[in-house]
């Protein structure tokens, strides 16, 4: 089939959109960058893409919470034309504020009986912004974006990226649901505490995937690890001949081979 | 229309996060040692709703249900005033005042309107619930940690009252200053008053031409000549005339900064010839050199002192917000690729209690500038990459805050220009009454009064509004669809109108400028510094695709004028002609500055060192790493996002567990190539204290040595100057700085390095008066900060500062003077006495030129420069960064006979010098290359994880890399 195209959306204070369009033609595919109120005024638009990818940044600033008000938006706009997408088979990935949109939006996870959302990313255990790498491992086999990775060394950005569920009960549903794809972990592998789990998530989810395994959001950057020269030791000759997220941009254009 | 109020608290599993940090502070600062305190956040709504909806609106938008709970009722209800805890009976809320930025009211204000029906106002606020307290203290921790005067307003019990406010309209009344028949003291009187902070043959000089034209001046005639003139806008001190005398004699500068530091860039660009790189220089709102076949780079670093000493957050911010608009408002707008920040602070465990009044802690002065900083920048989607905190007490009443943006800009739009009858534009932000007087203002001294005086000043950013902003204009830049383009600054419209129009002339209308709120007066709008603001020169035959473009993004474009052919700036507000003024008189029309300045070497007194009978200076070594210059700035590092736009090459913090100190950092702004883009610095104010010449030359030879040492060519570096100063109105004082401008020359042809860009801040004095009446002073040391722009040509060559290998040897290259004054060890040691370290700048150019070669031909696995500190200092840094130990032994280390103590080996902080580490296998190749340069192999890196430092076979250091470590880590661990 012609190549895969992503869909770059990218709202006010959207900042991630030229390096995540990179990574997916890098990856073999190809993007568009996209503005939000241009899918406001024709959602049809959509329907040209196979992958439609919420990049980093600070969409409106992240006020009233990360990821709050294009939540919001889509909830009222564009819910009915991302559920369809979802459904035709297409893939969904939303990255930092990405995935903070997605949860929020409902599109990740539904809403429960009761109309509020199962999950959130709240803020930071330290109260603070955090750029810094982390150890990440893969959990079940469901999530698309994660086939045949197993851990990956990524950096993480954010301040609100403490992930929450609702109640216990959610939480571990959704871990038995083998949705909580992605994990920090310390440097050997094991259970990470901070700051190696660098925002204080519970069972350190670093990224969820919807029960399809096709939506899928992360915390981590993986448009910021494609070249050796991204790794922070790479002057120590510790980074692969390829970074590590340029996999996941793989397995998504692939997924329509 | 009702008042409803949304308190949002956080759940019961989840801790009071802002309560913990005010509980802390208070501790910090000593005015509580066990507060209870409870703290939520809230709206203000004002609408037609009805409970419901309200409750609607909170559950679905205002509120995150996994984390938190909300109360909702209209405002004033006894519901909303019941204590959370028991004992919590004090209510305070903090607004925004009105007219403060409040961006997250305004993108509230659009997701209710999603809902259905619209709000008529939003107010954001944080609502604290203190225990009862002794009314002093209760004050305290309203002013000193609540809120800042400046921007909140803080209300005790209940919201009073039932409507948020409005601006009033504005009616209409021209005012004229009558400026004719005042006499001296009436002109010195109207200057004050009036915040022009001109000089009296400045006032007499605008007398005198509205003598002539036989009336008196509006008040926005006046205005405009004050911001046009004032010392932040013209730099009419250093680009002025001055006669200088020091010790070899009389010098007499027409236009300081032209004979100076402008005059060493033309130089070098002549003798380049046609291999000159500089694009622009000293010409637009950045410099721009060459960067490789399609683009260029553009480099601008700015202060913003005096709003960050009264609100250090919002400060910072706008300080940010504003460098980035230079590259942006740069040729016809570059985009911004990294940031650059530079602190000064006092101390932050100065005694609270000492503090003069009107000051600011500096501990809460950090907190506030990092935040700014970091939330702007961030939030922009630009990296922050390099940076640097010095601390020095005499900072206390006037923290500095540099910041730097580095752009790139597709090599044809390095230029612009203004056409006849080209359309003024206004995008972005809207105007407001924020930052009234800005320019004046930063160029006045601080008071212990500046606080009220000058709140207006100060500004809040909103960082998204400038990304759209920045999104917009690239695009239209791409598109063709103006001619030229430029910041709102210091000065707003006035400002960047009349700078733009000055060849050309102006009409404005200030009635359609689109306005935060009601009640701006015409002058308000002309000289208001609201943020996120850019003018464009827009053709006719352009207006409406630039308009759809814009609001297909959501960014506002208003035409506000025409830049009219008429050599005149003339303003309307409506109908009424308001100002009218020759822009000659107004550019041009200045009388000349003509100032003193006086400078006196200090005779060299000798620091007698202690006999070398004690020879463990293990704890030396660990006392200057833990001293807080020297100290890891991890807590602040980390708090900025440095990997945005996916070029990380090099980053800040670099070895084996991602924590070193490295010396510049490397980004690749072309994703498709691997050109890259090394940003560093230079500074130290205290080498000032003994004579600035030396520690201009060491602040570039500084600046250098960090670029140079991961692997830029020094052939092609450029360099910024900013000029942090006391006042200079006392010679001795603008003394001091002639003479570092004439080191910057001297150092700049010799080295062949250009200085492309920069900036000075003159008269940063605090004054107050004392208990006992006294008026007290505190002056900045001379603060010379120095930014170096360098290339590499493949990034995959440069190098980090960490030792990577056991067996490498380890060189140090340089040769090690008795330098010692001003240093860090002399700091530790209370010791007044010394020389600082000079520049033999011609070894500095060979130096920098063999080793660049040697790391670009791939021979060194790391590179350190040596600096604060010293040889010691580097070489503990490099070990504990890779996570191997060193043996050093000094008896080959390359020193003048005067430096031979041990003392001045291990601390002396001598320029041009840097340790490196070599594999074995090439250090015959490493020797040749730096063939006539002094080096010598002084130790090898080695798998047990100490510091041994030795000088014929007495041992000196000897220390695990644990315990140097922690004590390098541990200051600043916030």
């Amino acid at each position: 089939m012609a190549t895969p195209k992503a869909l770059i959306l990218r709202a006010p204070g959207t900042n991630c959109d030229r390096e995540t369009a990179f990574a997916f033609e890098a990856a073999g595919g190809a993007a568009e960058r996209v503005h939000l109120n241009r899918l406001l005024d024709q959602p049809q638009l959509a329907e040209g893409f196979q992958i439609l990818c919420l990049p980093g940044g600070f969409s409106y600033g992240d006020d009233i919470a990360a990821g709050r008000i294009v939540g919001s938006l889509i909830r009222h706009h564009l819910d009915e034309v991302l559920r369809e997408f979802v459904d035709a088979g297409k893939l969904v990935l939303g990255i930092c504020n990405g995935f903070q949109i997605l949860l929020k939006s409902g599109i990740l996870l539904p809403d429960a009986a009761d109309g509020h959302a199962p999950a959130t990313l709240a803020w930071n255990e330290s109260q603070r912004f955090i750029d810094r790498w982390v150890h990440l491992k893969t959990n079940g086999d469901k999530c698309v974006f994660l086939k045949e990775i197993e851990k990956m060394y990524l950096p993480v950005a954010h301040a609100e990226g403490r992930f929450v569920a609702r109640c216990s009960d959610t939480l571990k549903s959704l871990d038995q649901s083998g949705q909580l794809s992605l994990r920090y972990t310390d440097a050997a592998g094991g259970e990470a505490a901070y700051p190696d789990c660098p925002n204080g998530a519970q069972l350190g989810v670093a990224g969820a995937c919807d029960a399809t395994g096709r939506v899928f959001g992360l915390m981590p950057h993986p448009e910021r690890y494609l070249e050796p020269t991204h790794h922070p030791r790479w002057t120590r000759g510790e980074a692969g001949e390829v970074g590590d997220g340029l996999k996941i941009f793989q397995n998504a254009v692939q997924y329509f081979a | 229309m009702t008042l409803w109020e949304i308190d949002i608290y956080p759940s019961a599993d989840e801790r009071d996060a802002a309560a913990d940090s005010l509980i802390a502070a208070a501790a910090d600062l000593g005015l509580a040692s066990d507060l209870q305190v409870a703290t939520s956040r809230g709206f203000l709504i004002q609408a037609d709703f009805n409970r419901d909806h309200v409750e609607l609106l909170s559950d679905q938008l205002l509120c995150d249900t996994v984390v938190e709970q909300a109360k909702v009722d209209e405002a004033g209800a006894d519901a909303l005033s019941q204590p959370p805890a028991p004992g919590l009976s004090q209510l305070v809320y903090v607004l925004p005042k009105p007219g403060v930025m409040d961006p997250v009211a305004q993108s509230t204000m659009t997701a209710i309107a999603d809902f259905g029906q619209s709000a008529a106002a939003v107010r954001t606020f944080r609502k604290y619930w203190l225990p009862e307290l002794p009314p002093p203290l209760f004050d305290k921790l309203c002013n000193k940690l609540l809120a800042n005067d400046a921007i909140e307003q803080v209300i005790v019990g209940p919201i009073p009252f039932e409507q948020l406010s409005f601006g009033k309209p504005y009616e209409f009344a021209l005012a004229t200053t009558s400026i004719r028949q005042l006499d001296d003291a009436g002109l010195t009187k109207l200057s004050k008053e009036g915040q022009l902070y001109l000089t009296l043959v400045e006032m007499q000089t605008i007398q005198k031409y509205f003598n002539e034209l036989g009336r008196d001046p509006t008040d926005i005639e006046l205005e405009s000549v004050a911001q046009t003139w004032s010392e932040h806008c013209s730099h009419k001190t250093l680009a002025g005339r001055i006669a200088y005398k020091d010790e070899k004699g009389e010098r007499k500068f027409n236009n300081m900064l032209k004979e100076t530091i402008f005059a060493a860039t033309q130089e070098i660009r002549k003798s380049l010839g046609d291999k000159d790189w500089c694009v622009s220089v000293f010409q637009d709102n950045a410099g721009i050199v060459r960067f490789d076949d399609e683009h260029n780079i553009v480099f601008k670093v700015e202060t913003h002192n005096h709003p960050s000493a009264l609100e250090p957050y919002g400060g910072a911010n706008t300080g940010i917000g504003g460098v980035v608009r230079d590259p942006m408002g740069t040729g016809m707008g570059a985009k911004p690729i990294c940031n650059t920040d530079v602190f000064c602070f006092a101390p932050p465990d100065v005694d609270p209690e000492t503090l003069p009044p009107g000051v600011l802690h500096p501990r809460r002065v950090m907190n506030g500038v990092v935040s700014g900083v970091r939330d702007y920048g961030n939030r922009m989607g630009i990296p922050t990459v390099n940076g640097a905190v010095y601390f020095d007490e005499r900072y206390l009443g006037n923290p500095l805050v540099y910041c730097g943006n580095v752009g790139l800009i597709p090599q044809q739009h390095s230029f612009k220009e203004v056409k006849p009858n080209d359309l003024i534009v206004a995008l972005g932000g809207r105007t407001g009454r924020d930052g009234i007087h800005g320019a004046t203002f930063s160029s006045a001294e601080l008071t212990s009064e500046s606080e009220s005086l000058s709140g207006g000043a100060v500004q809040i950013g909103n960082a998204i509004t400038e990304k759209m902003v920045l999104d917009v204009l690239l695009e239209a830049r791409d598109r063709g669809l103006f001619n030229a383009v430029t910041d709102c600054g210091a000065g707003g419209f006035s400002s960047a109108v009349g700078e733009m129009g000055e060849k050309i002339g102006a009409d404005v209308w200030l009635d359609r400028a689109p306005l935060k709120y009601d009640g701006l007066s015409y002058t308000e709008i002309w000289i208001s510094e609201a943020q996120e603001r850019m003018v464009l020169a827009v053709p006719d035959h352009k207006w409406d695709e630039l308009e759809e473009l814009c609001s297909s993004e959501g960014v506002e474009a208003t035409i506000i004028g025409r830049f009219a052919p008429t050599g005149r700036l003339k303003l309307f507000y409506y109908q009424e002609a308001v100002g009218d003024l020759d822009m000659k008189f107004l550019h041009d029309g200045r009388p000349p500055i003509v100032r003193e300045a006086t400078y006196q070497p200090l005779p060299v007194k000798p620091l007698k060192l202690p006999a070398a009978k004690s020879c463990d200076f293990a704890g030396d070594l660990k006392q200057i790493l833990g001293s807080l210059n020297v100290a890891s700035k991890h807590w602040i590092i980390r708090q900025y996002d440095h990997e945005v736009q996916g070029g990380s090459a090099i980053k800040p913090l670099v070895g084996v567990l991602n924590d070193g100190p490295g010396d510049a950092a490397v980004v690749r702004p072309v994703l498709t190539s691997q050109r890259g883009v090394v940003v560093s610095c230079g500074m130290n104010p205290r080498y000032g204290d003994f004579d600035t010449y030396d520690m201009a030359t060491s602040a570039i030879d500084e600046a250098m040595r960090n670029c140079v040492a991961v692997g830029a060519d020094p052939s092609q570096i450029a360099i910024l100057d900013n000029f942090c100063w006391g006042y200079t109105d006392r010679p001795e004082t603008l003394g001091s700085l002639v003479r570092s401008a004439i080191a910057c020359y001297d150092m700049a042809i010799a080295l062949g390095t250009p200085f492309i860009s920069g900036k000075d801040s003159l008269n940063n004095e605090f004054s107050y008066f004392n208990d006992a009446g006294e008026k007290q002073r505190i002056s900045i040391p001379p603060s010379l900060l120095i930014s170096a722009l360098g290339q590499v040509d493949d990034v995959r060559r440069c190098v980090t500062m960490d030792l990577k290998k056991t067996g490498s040897k380890l060189y140090v290259v340089g040769k090690t003077f008795h330098e010692l004054g001003g240093s860090h060890w002399s700091l530790i040691h209370d010791q007044p006495h010394g020389a600082a370290p000079k520049v033999n700048a011609a070894m500095a150019k060979s130096t920098f030129a063999s080793l660049h070669k040697a790391i670009h031909g791939g021979l060194v696995r790391a590179c350190h420069d040596l600096s604060e500190g010293g040889l010691a200092v580097a070489a503990a840094e490099m070990a504990f960064a890779g996570g191997l130990g060193a043996e050093l032994s000094l008896d080959n280390m390359p020193h003048d006979e005067a430096a031979k103590h041990p003392i001045s080996l291990l601390f002396s902080e001598s320029n041009t010098r840097f340790l490196v580490e070599v594999p074995a296998e090439n250090e015959k190749q490493f020797q040749s290359v730096l063939a006539g340069i002094p080096h010598a192999a002084i130790g090898t890196v080695i798998e047990k994880p100490t510091l041994t430092i030795s000088l014929k076979k007495t041992k000196l250091v000897s220390a695990s890399l644990d315990e140097l470590k922690q004590a390098w880590l541990a200051p600043l661990d916030w």
